[in-house]
């Protein structure tokens, strides 16, 4: 009963209505019935079981609604249940990555593993840590949004607020060609370059194949976004003879800012994730490397996969993966707290 | 009220008609400096960005066709990928199997369970709750895949043999789920696995399109004795439809690529299996990152070849999207 | 007015961050081995290890059946010379070659000898000279599984083959309930396991499977795993973490990755069933021939060996580097660290890390090659 708009409507008007405990009984019901058979039919599996008791629920809703309360009704109700079960469903596998992910990462995720590199320390031997990948990462992440963001995000201007014609055009359909582009075919342009120049790997050249990468993400989240913005206020700031650029500035992006910047996110976290084109331009090391313009670094899915690769399913190496992993997301979510700080606190209040 | 003409007088379009467009900006005055900047600015940046993707794409034509023009097998129908022999013998059809099988299982589940997740948090879920859901589901759309890949590797393909026990069970004879035992590292675990990947990042968006609607709109079903659900199917669903499917396309172009995540999951072969729970098969982007490594120059034209055709595969269906959207049009706040 | 005053505390704020970074990068510092619980008891004595000149880090990649060797001589070298640091990324062998070939990396580390395409490839980066192989540790390669209640097995060449090749699909065959009488064989589907990338493991096993019994291994070998079946996984770690994890798996591994499983004991004609040991792979090696020519040094081993306790899968590893026209950059660590692994501290590390040394007379005309590189 979200939204404020569904309010009690004189009920003499609406006909028979299920009392408001019913879902939940008929949800009650539908789990005992389900385990019942789960018992009775000896499936061991906990995720048959909740699957029964959901399509239990969804049919017991319908039949009941439908009898008391009309087809309408019912095709409401079975919306909300169906909606509700999907819900439930999805929260199980991201639970599990979550509490995984929590569980197993902080075994040694403590002050010495944020600060060492792996160093000498054998792929299954315990010790060592990820200080090198998390240079790396900031390093190589920062650059290629310095470069992508900016790009992606008055490219999508262009489009947006000025573009026909063929350049449009072209752009467009380019941004939709690269928005296709597998990671790793942009680490083999690079390393194509690279090997033209007879380069050896390094941090930045990552770094250029991410922020590849990042631009279409920018760009295709930035239009869309752009496009909600109400024409209203646009017109409204030009019928007042606020030059075009100041209207874009002043009134578009500050309306779009909190659905930009939200792209943005997405496609850092995107790029901040990419283990092939790392593999293949930033070599991996296992030492701290500072500079991202000369010599092989580390990054973080780089070593997580590394660690998961070279293990042969060792305890130790598989600890650090997880606690490499927790170290990414906890970094993705500061960025993401971050922007959502600063989008919330940008934004103008629309009333919603 | 027609827009269009409106925003049209009162910013040119910068080539088209460059005598229409002179007088109507000798007509409103001489073109602010800032305007000239800003436009050169951001135009800059489409020329640059057009730039770089046309020369990436250009270039890895140049190398597609050269690795193409001395494969010996068909291109399109050889089932092995041969590069360092002499002669070489590749195909892609595996890999086009592989990616659109696993896209699509990945699709079938994440599209309806996301919009649903949308919807719960927009329009069903208490207002306590659906606030700290959808912020979850935001950080969730951010966890990048190689952790997908290892909880997918070491949680998710433990846990699929008893669904895979189950489906060889009672739809084995389909030959679709036959199951020979094993480790579940195979194309339907792939799919659920791209889907789960995928699932925020459709929601999120969805979520974003459907708290745009009007709510005018949703006022006048109501107000016409909507129940809940008619308002959703009248109001919100249309108004969102273009929003959902260009996350769709988010998420697809996320599936359609994604490597490493299908990388730790799969056991890959170049055979198609009937069966989505046989090992096997592979993808174009995770057999790109298993062989780039070991591949020599030619070896890596003809990935790259591979890649290509996955741009194809992307491309007609972010025009498929386009087309889509552009029908709905009239549901977008600005006309441009 | 407002929207400015906010950018600007966005601009700190975006500031402030990076100076955060920047102040990072100050505090970390590289694990020495010393608190990891690893071998650092056994630290090598100073005399065999001559760093030189030599400083930077060298780039490394390829084999991942001799990347637990490399790792210890790691830990071993870095403690004497601190300012040199080794960086081997065990992509596999097909994986390092082709980075050798591209002048990515100092040196590459391959099972198997380059071929003769691999040569010519490597003139371009060796400027004046080419790539050589030269033999640095032994292996063999062990064949693990996994089957509940049986810890002992032994396995001939056909019936491997046969494994492999997806014939045999029952632990409780026949043909393996013949050579394990007493074994108690469940009836469990066979879940043979290979390499997914180009191996010089999967090289070298298929070799012993044609020498041995080329009637049921009618792949012509190579690098790439050929038969149909069975399941694929990257690197000699992705197939052990299989074996492990798997009931009723069966794969082929470098000694050093089957730590804790069980291993096949090989029927190879002679009087009794050899398992893969360090002792075993010596005593195959020990036949091995030089087949490379002039500083080439690759081997030959024979892998229809006979002899009491030879253990005929057995692989040689090799580091491949340029005879002349070596990066100057890079010349003085490669050399150092060469030298060091080919010295007999080296050496005599391998057999505790699940490797086979290299037999003396062959490891002697390595380490004079070593020191004519250039």
């Amino acid at each position: 009963m979200s939204t404020v708009l569904t309010d009690k409507r004189p009920t003499t008007l609406r006909g028979a209505s299920l009392p408001k405990w019913s879902p939940w009984v008929i949800a009650a019901g539908s789990v005992a019935v389900a385990v019942g058979i789960g018992l009775g039919a000896g499936l061991d599996s906990r995720i048959q079981w909740g699957l029964i008791a959901a399509i239990l629920y969804v049919l017991g809703t319908y039949a009941i609604a439908s009898m008391v309360e009309g087809k309408r009704q019912a095709k409401d109700r079975i919306a909300t249940s169906l909606v509700w079960v999907a819900f439930l469903l999805a929260v199980v596998p991201l639970a599990s990555l979550v509490w995984a992910t929590v569980e197993r990462g902080v075994k040694v995720l403590d002050v010495y593993f944020l600060t060492h590199s792996m160093g000498v320390v054998g792929d299954r031997e315990p010790g060592g840590g990820i200080y090198h990948a998390i240079i790396g990462t900031l390093e190589q992440v920062g650059l290629a949004t310095l470069i992508a963001a900016p790009i992606g995000v008055l490219t999508a201007i262009y489009l947006v607020e000025y573009g026909r014609g063929n350049l449009a055009r072209a752009v467009t359909f380019f941004v939709d060609v690269m928005t296709g582009i597998p990671s790793i075919v942009a680490g083999l342009f690079i390393l194509s370059i690279m090997l033209i120049f007879e380069m050896q790997p390094f941090g930045f050249a990552g770094s250029l194949a991410l922020a590849i990468l990042m631009m279409p993400v920018v760009v295709r989240s930035t239009e869309e976004m752009l496009k909600l913005v109400p024409n209203e206020l646009r017109e409204a700031s030009l019928a007042l003879g606020v030059p075009k650029w100041r209207t874009i500035l002043k009134i578009v992006l500050p309306t779009a800012i909190g659905g930009i910047t939200t792209g943005i996110m997405l496609a850092i976290a995107r790029i901040a994730g990419e283990t092939a084109p790392v593999l293949l331009l930033v070599f991996g090391n296992p030492f701290i490397n500072n500079n991202p313009f000369e010599g092989a670094q580390a990054s973080l899915p780089l070593y997580i996969y590394q660690q998961y690769s070279q293990s042969a399913g060792a305890e130790p190496a598989y600890d650090r993966a997880w606690a490499a992993s927790l170290t990414l997301i906890a970094f993705v979510m500061i960025l993401n707290l971050l922007a959502r700080g600063i989008a919330r606190w940008k934004a103008p209040k629309t009333g919603r | 009220m027609d827009i269009t003409t409106q925003k049209n007088t009162a910013t040119p379009p910068p080539a088209p008609q460059p005598t229409e467009a002179e007088r109507k900006r000798a007509a409103r005055g001489a073109t602010r400096p800032g305007d000239r900047i800003f436009l050169g600015l951001s135009r800059g940046s489409g020329i640059l960005l057009l730039a770089i993707m046309a020369a990436i794409a250009g270039f890895l034509t140049y190398r597609a066709v050269l690795a193409i023009s001395k494969d010996e097998g068909n291109f399109l129908t050889t089932f092995e990928w041969n590069t360092g022999t002499q002669p070489p013998v590749f195909g892609i059809a595996v890999l086009a199997y592989g990616t659109v099988i696993s896209s699509i299982i990945a699709m079938v589940i994440a599209v309806p369970i996301s919009v649903a997740i949308a919807l719960f948090l927009t329009h069903y879920a208490p207002r306590r709750l659906s606030g700290p859901i959808a912020y979850v589901i935001d950080l969730l759309a951010a966890v990048p895949s190689i952790v997908y890949g290892l909880w997918g590797a070491l949680i998710l393909v433990p846990q699929m043999e008893g669904l895979f026990g189950w489906l060889d069970d009672y739809f084995g004879w389909t030959g679709i789920f036959d199951w020979q035992g094993g480790p579940a590292r195979s194309m339907l675990t792939v799919g659920i696995l791209l889907a789960i990947m995928i699932l925020p990042i459709i929601t999120n968006v969805s979520r974003e399109v459907f708290r745009q609607v009007p709510q005018m709109h949703e006022e006048a079903a109501l107000a016409l004795g909507a129940t809940r659900w008619e308002v959703i199917r009248m109001a919100v669903l249309p108004f969102g439809r273009s929003g959902v499917i260009s996350a769709s396309m988010l998420g697809l172009g996320r599936a359609l690529g994604e490597t490493m995540a299908v990388a730790t999951v799969l056991s890959p072969d170049f055979l198609i299996h009937a069966s989505l729970l046989d090992p096997g098969g592979g993808t174009f982007a995770q057999n790109i990152a298993s062989k780039f490594g070991e591949a020599d120059t030619f070896g890596r034209d003809a990935l790259i070849a591979s890649g290509l055709v996955l741009f194809v595969i992307t491309l007609l269906v972010n025009g498929a999207a386009r087309m889509i959207i552009a029908r709905r049009k009239e549901y977008s706040g600005a006309n441009a | 007015m407002k929207l400015q005053r906010m950018n600007r505390r966005a601009l700190t704020l975006g500031a402030l961050a990076v100076s955060g970074a920047l102040a990072l990068t100050a505090c970390g510092s590289d694990d020495t081995g010393s608190n990891g619980g690893g071998d650092a008891t056994s630290t090598a004595k100073a005399g065999s290890i001559d760093c030189g000149d030599a400083k930077g880090q060298l780039l490394a990649d390829g084999s991942s059946a001799q990347k637990n060797a490399i790792d210890a001589w790691v830990k071993q070298f870095t403690a004497q010379c601190s300012g040199v640091q080794i960086n081997y990324k065990g992509s596999g062998s097909g994986a390092g070659i082709t980075a050798f070939n591209q002048g990515q990396v100092a040196f590459a580390g391959s099972d198997s000898a380059l071929d003769s395409e691999e040569i010519a490839a490597s003139k371009e980066v060796c400027s004046g000279g080419q790539g050589i192989d030269l033999p640095m540790v032994g292996g063999p390669i062990a064949v693990s599984y996994n089957v509940p209640g049986v810890d002992n097995l032994v396995l001939d060449a056909p019936t491997l083959a046969k494994i492999f090749d997806s014939k045999i699909k029952k632990w409780n065959d026949e043909a393996i309930k013949k050579l394990n009488p007493d074994a108690e064989l469940p009836d469990l589907n066979i879940q043979p396991f290979h390499r997914s990338d180009e191996s010089g493991t999967t090289d070298n096993f298929t070799k012993y499977l044609i020498a041995a019994t080329p009637e049921n291994w009618k792949y012509e070998g190579g690098k790439a795993w050929q038969a149909d079946g069975g399941q694929a996984a990257s690197g000699s770690s992705g197939v052990a973490q299989q074996v492990s994890q798997t009931s009723g798996a069966i794969s082929y591994m470098e000694l050093s990755y089957a730590e804790g499983m069980d291993v096949v004991a090989i029927d190879t004609g002679a009087a009794e069933p050899v398992k893969a040991s360090t002792d075993g792979a010596t005593k195959a090696i020990a036949d091995a021939e030089v087949v490379g020519t002039g500083k080439d040094l690759a081997l030959e081993i024979n892998y229809k060996t006979k002899a009491e306790g030879a253990y005929p899968i057995t692989l040689v590893t090799y580091e491949i580097v340029c005879d002349k026209g070596n990066k100057a950059e890079t010349l003085p660590a490669t050399k150092a660290f060469l030298n060091y692994i080919a010295s007999e501290d080296g050496q005599g590390l391998l057999a505790d890390a699940g490797y086979a040394p290299i037999p003396d007379d062959i490891i002697a005309k390595v380490r004079t090659t070593i020191e004519g590189l250039s």
